[in-house]
């Protein structure tokens, strides 16, 4: 190893995430950037790899949209032939440097936010979100969300991209988010502020493009109707972020989370791309009518990125507004949340002051080791999809990412290293 | 049968109205409750909830709805109540804290940067981990936690003397830093009297008599029992004595020592003679017959806090303090009734019963153990209910009466019983009121065995201030009322029951001599550290048990509570790897 010691090599690493430059810089289809879905039939997925016939009920039918979406059936019987039938390639998306949703499912076509890390030089994906109710990030495929898919790839995501063009930089994300901080969001359950910040600052492009004048109503309509817009550029950002930083190839600190459904998979900064799997756990939380415990789906989705980047439930002070996810308790159940988030963390990111904290910096590089001494477990906040292909979300809550995980990492990094 | 009551443009979040939802679900007769904002999106999850309404239909994002499935129309009028009810009284009580709860040593530290002590109260086997910890992070130690070994003691004290820091412990259960009590300690006013002594009931008898006459202590520094054995060679006693030397608003040095190891204490007793200041001392067991220059050596702990208070008080030093007139009137006991009883809560109040004991039954003074009996001859006994033997999965005396119950019971059915000794130790830590927990069976025992024809006489003494948590005049009074004789220290108690059954102690009245030349030069400077320990306030790191925070939180003191837990949650194969990658 290049460095004295683990902390010093995890020190190099949360100083690459604090260093970091991430900008928003273009929509574009999934395809331009990631190679892979030019291949035939692929879509990526959410999590460490999983196969189809292991797939959760929400992430199979987005698969099912996304085939609809793709032209590649006409019905959902037919899709789903075709994709039992191994005609199709799955890829997680954080093997292609992107991050998904939920389900994770993105296909060829579909429009992905492009984040530029200016400090690495690295680019991170993700799709644009679909706002609530019936999307495909939960597993709906209906006629609707194929719809408002089809007018996102051919209205939402062009208009962004010709906005950003006209923008000088991109727009500068350790900005938005460090206003949006102050303002009650912490990424993952909230993203009201940054979302309302997006708007802002992307409005007065927008009425510079050339184009229909009811396009542009309706785009301004959906961006200022969809308050967890802000969401996937988070992810983005996050994935950008922590894979410029895990270029340092050694310590312990956590650089990715992420759930398929089934498995919780880690990467720790030591053992490179190497995924660390437990099975997931289901989401504990408050349901919609009609909807119980019963119902929910295990644990899905690469939206963890946000907690790995110290943000999300690490950051449930920031966001009182959705403390209330926390045990239905108060202000003082989110304080201590991220007080004890931040006895697994190695820093405070002090781009990210939290006033609510008393000006804190959000938690800053979870330490695998502090997690397996402690025992104490990152906390997610999370959406809560309905188990069942096709309903969609049923509620939102909080769930931890299993110990094992971080075990196993600990264990791989103990060998690598030759001590054991 | 669906009701809708739309409340228009009254936003309420999304979080918040869901357990609005699951409150009034919870009323009986409804079918189903669904409140919401009648966003779009929300009318669709309605429209699957089976609760879509033409009302619902047309009210606006900033309506709140309530959609009502019931047979029972008037349940409509009772969920608008509920809702109303829930939406004035949303604030949530929040309870804040004195003090934070951290998990780890880093965030303890970060919480409390400037920390100089972490009192440790973590199981045995894991003891000497966290101590090292503690002490590589420049802490001094006050180390409550017992059954650790003596290597591992003797390893942490040099550690710490080499680092200019104090472990006090192991077993430390008491101790007075600054006026603060610290783990199981009584209220004792702030004063000139310095404490550092094996730490116990040893130190809390000595403190708290010197409060009840009127002085005061500035520390208490307990050095665990085994400070002045030959592996250890009073590391903490010495630097403590040292500590004290060096600390201005000290005056007298007060050291209580359980029998030590010879070279040892001689070693300790050279030290004392090299001090400026005026030292009592009691070696448990030992029946001084001198005092020796600065240095005067007591018999009882009453005697020490009496010597140390005469001096505090600008008095001669008397030649003796224990002798006294400690008889009962009309003692009325049956031929065989000669036994006395001590069933104690407090090891040393226990072993200072058995050496008073032991002298008066012409026994000499030394001090055995078997068994947590301190004493047992011809039906005498003297035991510690607090040794090891009788806390397995048991609270100490101390804490819960059951276990000294039993013996009581047990005492007043042995025939030969005249006396029943007990102690009843205030403080923080202990029972909120151990004399109404234990008089029951004191009154019981009492019946009982005037039933069988025998009076049976029950001395006690209360070891207590006035400002303890705990009611100390109350208690005595209490006790009196119950026909309990009750004196004001241990001493007396020991004497009276001696008295009881015809038996004295005889004291000695001391000579003084002229100081011996000390064999060795001592070097009586301290750390910055410790210097910091004894001027200053401390700043503490509770490791373990929460409630030593009381004592501290009452004294206006920082404290961070750290709920320690075994690393890896005991796997030991994670504990190894970690310890690798460290």
């Amino acid at each position: 190893m290049k460095y004295n010691s683990i902390d010093e090599a995890n020190k190099a690493v949360i100083e690459k995430i604090i260093g970091s430059a991430p900008f928003l810089v273009d929509v574009v289809p999934a395809k331009s950037k990631i190679k892979e879905l030019t291949e035939g039939k692929v879509l990526l997925h959410a999590g460490p790899p999983i196969k189809w016939e292991d797939m959760t009920g929400p992430m199979q039918g987005s698969c099912i949209g996304a085939s609809l979406f793709e032209g590649w059936a006409s019905n959902e019987a037919d899709a789903e032939k075709m994709l039992a039938n191994g005609e199709v390639t799955f890829i997680p998306c954080h093997h292609v440097n992107a991050v998904g949703p939920m389900g994770g499912i993105t296909s060829a076509n579909m429009p992905v936010v492009v984040v530029e890390n200016r400090s690495e030089g690295n680019e991170a994906y993700c799709t644009m979100n679909e706002g609530i109710g019936k999307v495909l990030r939960f597993g709906a495929y209906s006629e609707e969300v194929i719809t408002r898919l089809a007018w996102m790839k051919n209205v939402l995501g062009p208009t962004i991209a010709k906005a950003l063009k006209l923008s000088e930089d991109g727009l500068n994300l350790n900005v938005m988010i460090a206003k949006a901080i102050t303002m009650g969001d912490e990424f993952h359950q909230r993203n009201i502020a940054a979302s309302l910040i997006f708007l802002k600052e992307i409005s007065p492009y927008i009425v510079q493009v050339e184009m229909d004048e009811k396009d542009r109503k309706d785009v301004i309509k959906f961006l200022a109707d969809t308050d967890q817009f802000f969401l996937n550029i988070m992810m983005a950002t996050g994935k950008a972020v922590l894979d410029g930083a895990r270029k340092i190839e050694e310590g312990t600190v956590v650089t990715a989370m992420t759930r398929n459904g089934k498995d919780f998979g880690i990467r720790i900064s030591g053992m490179g791309d190497q995924w660390f799997t437990a099975p997931v756990n289901t989401p504990q939380g408050l349901f919609f009518t009609g909807y119980s415990q019963e119902d929910a789906n295990s644990d899905i989705g690469d939206s963890a990125i946000t907690e790995a980047f110290g943000v999300g439930g690490m950051a449930m002070i920031a966001a009182p507004g959705v403390t209330r996810f926390v045990g239905a308790g108060g202000f003082q159940d989110a304080l201590s949340t991220s007080n004890e988030m931040m006895e697994i963390c190695i820093d405070q990111n002090s781009n990210f002051t939290i006033p609510t904290w008393d000006f804190q910096g959000a938690c800053l590089g979870i330490d695998a080791r502090k997690v397996v001494e402690t025992g104490i477990e990152p906390v997610i906040n999370t959406g809560i999809a309905h188990k069942q292909a096709g309903i969609g979300q049923v509620g939102a809550g909080t769930v931890r990412a299993p110990r094992e995980c971080f075990e196993k990492a600990l264990e791989a990094y103990a060998q690598k290293l030759g001590l054991i | 049968m669906l009701y809708t009551i739309i409340k228009k443009n009254s936003y309420q979040d999304s979080i918040n109205l869901m357990l609005l939802t699951n409150a009034v679900s919870a009323m009986e007769g409804l079918e189903k409750v669904q409140i919401m904002m009648a966003t779009p999106a929300n009318k669709d999850i309605f429209k699957d909830a089976g609760l879509y309404t033409d009302e619902l239909k047309a009210a606006e994002s900033n309506d709140m709805a309530i959609v009502i499935d019931t047979k029972d129309e008037k349940k409509v009028e009772e969920v608008l109540e509920k809702v109303e009810q829930y939406l004035k009284d949303q604030s949530i009580s929040g309870g804040s804290q004195a003090f934070e709860t951290v998990r780890t040593w880093d965030r303890a530290q970060s919480t409390l940067p400037n920390a100089n002590l972490a009192l440790i109260s973590v199981p045995g086997q894991y003891a000497a981990e966290e101590a090292n910890k503690a002490l590589d992070m420049g802490l001094h130690v006050f180390l409550f936690s017992d059954n650790v070994p003596m290597e591992d003691e003797a390893q942490l004290k040099q550690k710490a003397h080499e680092k200019g820091l104090l472990v006090m412990g192991p077993d430390c259960g008491t101790g007075i830093l600054d006026g603060i009590p610290m783990a199981f300690a009584n209220v004792v006013k702030k004063g000139r009297i310095g404490i550092v002594g094996a730490s116990g009931t040893g130190i809390q008898e000595v403190s708290a008599i010197i409060d009840r006459l009127g002085e005061g202590v500035s520390h208490a520094i307990g050095t665990g029992g085994r400070d002045l054995k030959d592996p250890i060679g009073a590391i903490t006693m010495m630097d403590g004595i040292r500590a004290l030397e060096n600390h201005s608003q000290t005056d007298i040095i007060a050291v209580i020592s359980k029998p030590p190891a010879k070279e040892v204490r001689n070693q300790v007793v050279d030290l004392l003679h090299h001090v400026t200041k005026p030292v009592v001392t009691i070696f448990l067991g030992e029946k001084p017959e001198t005092y020796e220059g600065n240095v005067y050596q007591a018999y009882t702990l009453a005697e020490t806090a009496k010597i140390a208070v005469d001096i505090a008080q600008g008095k001669d030093v008397q030649a003796d303090y224990n002798a006294g007139d400690y008889e009962v009137k009309d003692v009325q006991l049956k031929q065989g009734q000669t036994a006395i009883k001590g069933l104690y809560s407090g090891g040393t109040l226990a072993s200072e019963a058995a050496v008073l004991l032991s002298d008066g039954l012409g026994l000499g003074t030394e001090i055995t153990n078997e068994d947590g009996y301190v004493l047992k001859h011809k039906g005498h006994e003297v035991v510690d209910l607090g040794d090891d033997k009788y806390t397995q999965g048991k609270p100490h005396p101390m804490i819960d009466p059951e276990t000294r119950a039993k013996f009581i019971l047990e005492a007043a059915k042995d025939e030969s019983t005249a006396v029943i000794l007990l102690d009843f130790v205030l403080g923080y830590g202990s029972h909120d009121d151990m004399a109404s927990a234990l008089l029951p069976h004191i009154e019981y025992a009492v019946s009982f065995a005037k039933e069988n024809g025998r009076e049976l006489y029950v001395v006690a003494s209360v070891c207590g201030t006035s400002n303890d948590p705990q009611d100390y005049e109350g208690h005595i009074k209490r006790l009196k009322e119950s026909g309990v004789i009750v004196k004001d220290n241990n001493n007396e108690a020991v004497r009276t029951a001696l008295s009881i059954v015809g038996l004295r102690v005889n004291d000695v009245q001391k000579q003084y001599k002229a100081k011996t030349q000390p064999r060795t030069t001592f070097n009586l400077t301290v750390s910055d550290e410790v210097m910091n320990l004894v001027t200053e306030k401390p700043r503490i790191i509770n490791v373990g048990l929460k409630s030593f925070t009381d004592a501290i939180v009452a004294s206006n003191v920082p404290v961070v509570q750290y709920d320690w837990r075994p690393i890896a949650g005991g796997n030991e194969k994670m504990r190894k790897i970690l310890s690798l990658l460290k």
